[in-house]
């Protein structure tokens, strides 16, 4: 077991409640001195750092949300003046104004160090060399596992995303041991080896895959180990908190240890805003313990997902987080029943040959809304009798009605008609909404 | 007894219901200079499963698989019937009695010598090969297919 910071890593739990405690008490005063957002903010909820006497006491503090982020574009959170900011990121802004962060030099020092430890945790050494392709840019995801293993001292390919061939032939010419991007470019990476000749076991030297940046499967994870003979860990981040780095798994694989010396994380029910019982699933909120630039209070993830303190047999005693199920603004509502995608995945990828290729299609028909999910054929599903063919599908059906619990209709389609993405992968459409 | 070589290599195609696809496949065969001999279409609602017997089985494997369709290939037997009123109920009675189970079956018509082909797909081919010759049925071999 490889440890970065192994004195840090393996606290006891009470001497973590009593640093972020500590912690949380300085943060409060700092941010109620340098931000006027949140000076106000406490000052209406009546909040000064001698309200926090235990970690419970984190409740009293207001949530943070993405609304907040929008409503101070694009600078209005920063606690630095612009002179002492070395680095900007922002997301995609896609669903409106971009969310705008900042870093400090010390934020950037931070980070990286999140970074070297999740990597540490993988089994990343300053031998092994490193494709990145995550695309780079104002993404933080590029960028925040560059510098992290930088510091571990791996040879790093900055490869960024997209040029699928050529990334496969950088791969192969340099040695790459590591492949970082997210998990459904690292099936489609495979998958374009294999078209040009290239068996990704035998022919790469890859041993260790770090992906995130999206929510994936078990059985999606199972898939990316045999296609490319690595073994794939899932990290955790988002770029409101610091980027990746904020959680990551070790060899166990077993949940995602969370830096808990420099955030606190909690669960509650998204739609009453209470914490969840433990081992519960919820929604994730953080709070950034040690962040100069944009410390934030209760930032409420979107992400859905439970935490245990149980023990890990790596010895590390930071909580660990599952991989998120899902995300309050993904859950489909169909005819009444709440829906993540990853429960469709975890249904489909538990089929033998079955194509990691899927897209599911949200509709409202006559008033009725309707799922539809495509999933492409291939020689594996594919039978010259109708009679097999039809089994096939009707187990499908079956399997999915039993976990969702509502009928879906599953349509087999041709290889390669389903968009493949070099980031993120768009797993779902809802023609409702437009 | 020597069945293999009444085992007529049937190649499945699966295909989307939209338009052309159909027309890509026969396109693909056409270019790669394959002569069909003789093909059914079976159809759902939103795919249908293409099979046809060639004369370059396996050019044409290759060639549907390069243009990346599904593609597989299964054995088939070609029995030929006179083409008169009755022969394919004669045919059909010899089957039953038998005790043979058809999975499907599609015709092909050829100048023959008055003769009509029809192929089957059974579920154990190599029992119906020697129960079909014992009983006296004219099975076509493989070479049949290349040489018309």
């Amino acid at each position: 077991m490889m440890f970065w910071e192994k004195e840090k890593e393996t606290m006891d739990r009470k001497s973590i409640e009593e640093l972020q405690v500590e912690l949380l008490r300085e943060k409060i005063e700092y941010a109620y001195k340098n931000v006027p957002f949140y000076r106000k903010k406490f000052e209406e909820a009546g909040i000064t750092k001698e309200s926090i006497k235990s970690i419970e006491d984190i409740r009293k503090l207001p949530f943070t949300t993405k609304i907040d982020f929008r409503d101070n574009y694009p600078f209005g959170l920063l606690a630095r003046p612009m002179k002492e900011i070395v680095r900007i990121h922002s997301s995609s802004g896609t669903t409106g104004k971009p969310t705008v962060v900042a870093y400090t030099r010390k934020d950037i020092e931070t980070w990286s160090n999140l970074v070297a430890r999740i990597a540490a945790a993988a089994g990343v050494n300053d031998e092994d060399i490193v494709q990145i392709a995550f695309g780079y840019g104002l993404f933080t995801g590029g960028f925040g596992l560059h510098y992290g293993l930088e510091k571990i001292g791996a040879a790093i390919i900055p490869a960024s995303s997209g040029n699928t061939k050529r990334q496969v032939m950088i791969m192969q010419d340099y040695g790459a041991t590591v492949l970082v991007c997210t998990p459904s470019y690292a099936l489609y990476i495979g998958e374009v080896a294999r078209k040009i000749g290239i068996d990704p076991k035998k022919d790469l030297k890859l041993r260790i895959g770090m992906f995130g940046a999206e929510p994936w499967s078990e059985q999606m994870r199972k898939k990316i180990e045999e296609n490319l003979g690595i073994k794939a860990y899932d990290n955790y981040g988002l770029s409101e908190i610091i980027g990746p780095g904020v959680a990551g798994e070790c060899e166990a694989q077993n949940g995602m240890h969370i830096a808990e010396d420099h955030f606190i994380a909690e669960i509650i029910n998204p739609e009453t805003g209470q914490p969840a019982k433990d081992g519960e699933y919820g929604e994730l909120v953080i709070t950034s313990l040690t962040k100069e630039a944009l410390p934030v209070f209760r930032y409420r993830t979107r992400d859905i997902t439970r935490i245990t303190k149980e023990p890990c047999k790596c010895g590390r005693s930071f909580a660990r987080m599952d991989k998120p199920i899902g995300r309050t603004d993904d859950m489909l509502i169909i005819r009444g029943v709440n829906i993540f995608p990853s429960q469709i995945e975890e249904v489909l990828f538990n089929i033998e040959g079955i194509s990691p290729h899927y897209q599911i299609i949200v509709d409202r028909i006559n008033n009725l809304d309707t799922i539809t999910v495509m999933v492409e054929a291939n020689a594996n599903l594919f039978f010259d009798e109708m009679k097999k063919q039809k089994q096939l599908l009707d187990r499908i059906n079956a399997e999915l009605k039993t976990t969702l619990g509502i009928e879906v209709d599953v349509k087999l389609v041709e290889p390669n008609s389903i968009q493949r993405s070099e980031g993120k992968a768009k797993r779902v459409i809802d023609k409702r909404k437009f | 007894m020597e069945t293999s070589k009444y085992r007529i290599t049937q190649i499945s195609v699966f295909i989307e219901n939209k338009k052309g696809r159909f027309y890509n496949t026969t396109r693909v065969l056409k270019e790669a200079g394959v002569n069909i001999r003789a093909m059914s279409l079976a159809d759902t609602m939103d795919f249908g499963i293409l099979r046809f017997v060639v004369d370059k089985p396996s050019e044409a494997f290759e060639a549907l698989q390069e243009a990346n369709f599904i593609v597989k290939t299964n054995p088939v037997i070609a029995v030929a019937i006179s083409d008169k009123v009755g022969g394919l109920s004669d045919l059909l009675k010899l089957i039953s009695d038998l005790d043979l189970n058809i999975e499907y079956m599609y015709t092909f018509v050829n100048n023959l010598d008055n003769k009509a082909v029809m192929l089957f797909k059974f579920e154990e081919i190599d029992e119906a090969i020697e129960k079909l010759l014992k009983a006296g049925a004219e099975l076509l071999d493989e070479e049949y297919f290349e040489r018309i």
